[in-house]
């Protein structure tokens, strides 16, 4: 069956989700994601937005974080002290879905700048909330359409979130484990607790070891048990299309 | 005996007149929803000059305030047009000091939660799990660590932030200042306290009687509130729960009205010093457009407060 590299994405992380509860998505794919594993992998799972939307019910699919839609018929609509202090840092969330402009074998993200700080190349939207979600979440999931040597780098030009190691290194103890699985248009990268670089443990159908290696900026490691991810089901694409993005808001 | 409750009520014009002096730190709140854009064209309408704009989600009305000149510096956690594209004016302060360079001060979310929280409370500061290992406390010498007297374990802290002045938008208010919010409520009542002087606009004033029929949703009590602008549809482009829907189209639109300096001059000369009040904005974007905004009912189930027997 023909998909779309979004519908491969979702598709990959809403598996990753099997069995957890509480979820951080923002709006895109990880929103597919998430309202996708709801159907198959996941029943239990509730999703809670950074806007303070708890058990969304959304009558369309949502455009922001904040879209109304997630507000009317919600479970619990929370202050901001009450989501980031409460729910983010008391540790309720099980999965934090990210995205960044650069990552490294650690899993730090930048979503601050291109080149220096002080006079950048490029301004990016900064921490938002990421660095709460990277320092409270119990893992992260990052799901990047583009895997290339600009985005999977040796090093950050800054680092805006980090993960548990850079917090040990500075004599912090983290609470999460950081970055746990990268989903990328190549395969699937993975790390398990600090300490751990993130190893190429899944690639897609028709991509090689190799390939993905040549993508990334620093010196991969491959598992020595590399799966190859199955492709998406009929039953997955058939959810995903009908009932979680009819409109094709985000399945491009 | 009914305690009588001053009237508070006042224009924009007059509410920004009163309140907002060159040189202040001014915070605008309102995450995505209910952002007091209304209250950020009068400002830039009085041309107020050298602000520190204290604002979590720097978006649109940021980007406006920015390119009118107003702006000096910036205290921030995310500076970007939600996720429909870029501030054209902030990146060309940020990257190439054009027209001038802007003073920026990058926080997290929760780091600004938490100088709102600190400022609100008077506390000297207050602490959160956020910067270990990031950064960002290299470029911003306001997070600091302290050890915490008990059990010795270091922590980050973030200093109070205490505006000169509060702007929030709200679902609607009394004449008093008693305001009502619902839907995404925020950091505004937090940003409220922590200012020394706040202005609450409002999609509409209503007796008394409405807000005392449900006072749990009073977020901001009329204590803390100095003055009431009744200022319909005034969070546009983005939304108020109940009452207008986010101007989706318009949010796309403002990268490329942004990218270009002499456009976006273009849009501030016809859609802000060529109205003279954000009625006359009202009216010049149409019925038409504020149709296609229009949102359906979804009453929620009242509560029984009780009454003594």
């Amino acid at each position: 069956m023909e998909y779309t590299s979004s519908e491969l994405l979702a598709v990959v992380a809403s598996r990753e989700l099997a069995g957890r509860r509480t979820v951080f998505a923002g709006i895109g794919l990880p929103t597919l994601a998430a309202s996708l594993a709801h159907l198959t992998v996941a029943p239990e799972l509730e999703t809670v937005y950074e806007s303070g939307v708890c058990g969304a019910h959304p009558s369309h699919l949502p455009q922001t974080i904040a879209d109304a839609v997630l507000i009317t018929g919600a479970e619990a609509v929370l202050s901001m002290p009450a989501l980031f202090g409460y729910v983010l840092q008391g540790g309720h969330i099980d999965v934090g879905f990210l995205g960044a402009a650069q990552i490294d074998r650690w899993g730090n993200l930048n979503s601050s700048v291109i080149g220096d700080w002080h006079s950048p190349t490029a301004r990016l939207p900064g921490p938002g909330g990421a660095m709460e979600v990277m320092a409270n979440a119990r893992e992260v999931f990052v799901v990047m359409r583009r895997h290339d040597r600009r985005s999977f780098v040796d090093e950050l030009d800054f680092c805006t979130s980090p993960g548990p190691d850079r917090a040990l290194a500075e004599g912090f103890r983290p609470f999460g484990a950081g970055v746990t699985r990268v989903v990328t248009e190549l395969g699937i990268l993975g790390r398990t607790a600090p300490g751990d670089e993130l190893r190429l443990v899944a690639v897609h159908p028709g991509v090689t070891a190799a390939r993905v290696r040549e993508a990334t900026g620093w010196e991969l490691a491959v598992a020595d048990d590399l799966t190859t991810v199955e492709p998406p089901s009929a039953g997955e694409l058939r959810l995903l299309r009908d009932d979680v993005d009819p409109a094709r808001v985000y399945l491009r | 005996m009914p305690r009588s409750t001053p009237d508070k009520t006042t224009t924009l014009r007059e509410a920004v007149a009163a309140h907002v002096r060159d040189g202040d730190t001014v915070s605008l709140e309102g995450f995505t929803h209910l952002i007091p854009t209304a209250a950020g064209h009068e400002i830039i309408r009085q041309g107020r000059r050298d602000l520190t704009l204290v604002r979590m989600t720097a978006d649109i009305v940021t980007d406006q305030l920015l390119a009118a000149g107003c702006v000096r510096a910036l205290v921030s956690s995310f500076v970007g047009n939600s996720s429909a594209g870029s501030l054209g004016e902030l990146r060309r302060r940020v990257e190439h000091a054009d027209p001038e360079p802007l003073e920026f001060e990058e926080y997290s979310h929760y780091g600004m939660v938490c100088r709102y929280l600190a400022g609100a409370q008077r506390l000297p500061f207050y602490p959160l799990h956020s910067y270990a290992g990031s950064d960002l406390p290299r470029v911003n010498p306001g997070i600091r660590t302290v050890t915490s007297p008990y059990a010795g374990e270091r922590v980050h802290v973030v200093p109070p932030v205490n505006p000169d002045v509060t702007i929030v938008h709200a679902q609607r208010a009394d004449r008093a200042g008693n305001t009502q919010i619902w839907g995404l409520t925020g950091v505004q009542a937090e940003a409220v306290f922590a200012a020394r002087t706040a202005v609450v606009v409002v999609e509409e004033v209503v007796a008394d009687g409405v807000v005392r029929s449900d006072p749990n949703r009073t977020l901001i009590p009329a204590h803390a509130v100095d003055a009431v602008v009744e200022c319909p549809r005034g969070a546009h482009p983005s939304f108020a729960q109940g009452y207008y829907d986010r101007d989706n189209d318009f949010y796309r639109e403002w990268s490329a009205i942004s990218a270009k300096p002499d456009r976006l001059r273009a849009w501030l000369a016809e859609w802000v010093y060529g109205t003279a009040d954000h009625g006359e904005y009202v009216t010049k974007l149409g019925e038409g457009h504020w149709a296609g905004l229009a949102v359906g009912e979804a009453l929620s189930t009242p509560v029984n407060y009780g009454r003594r027997l």
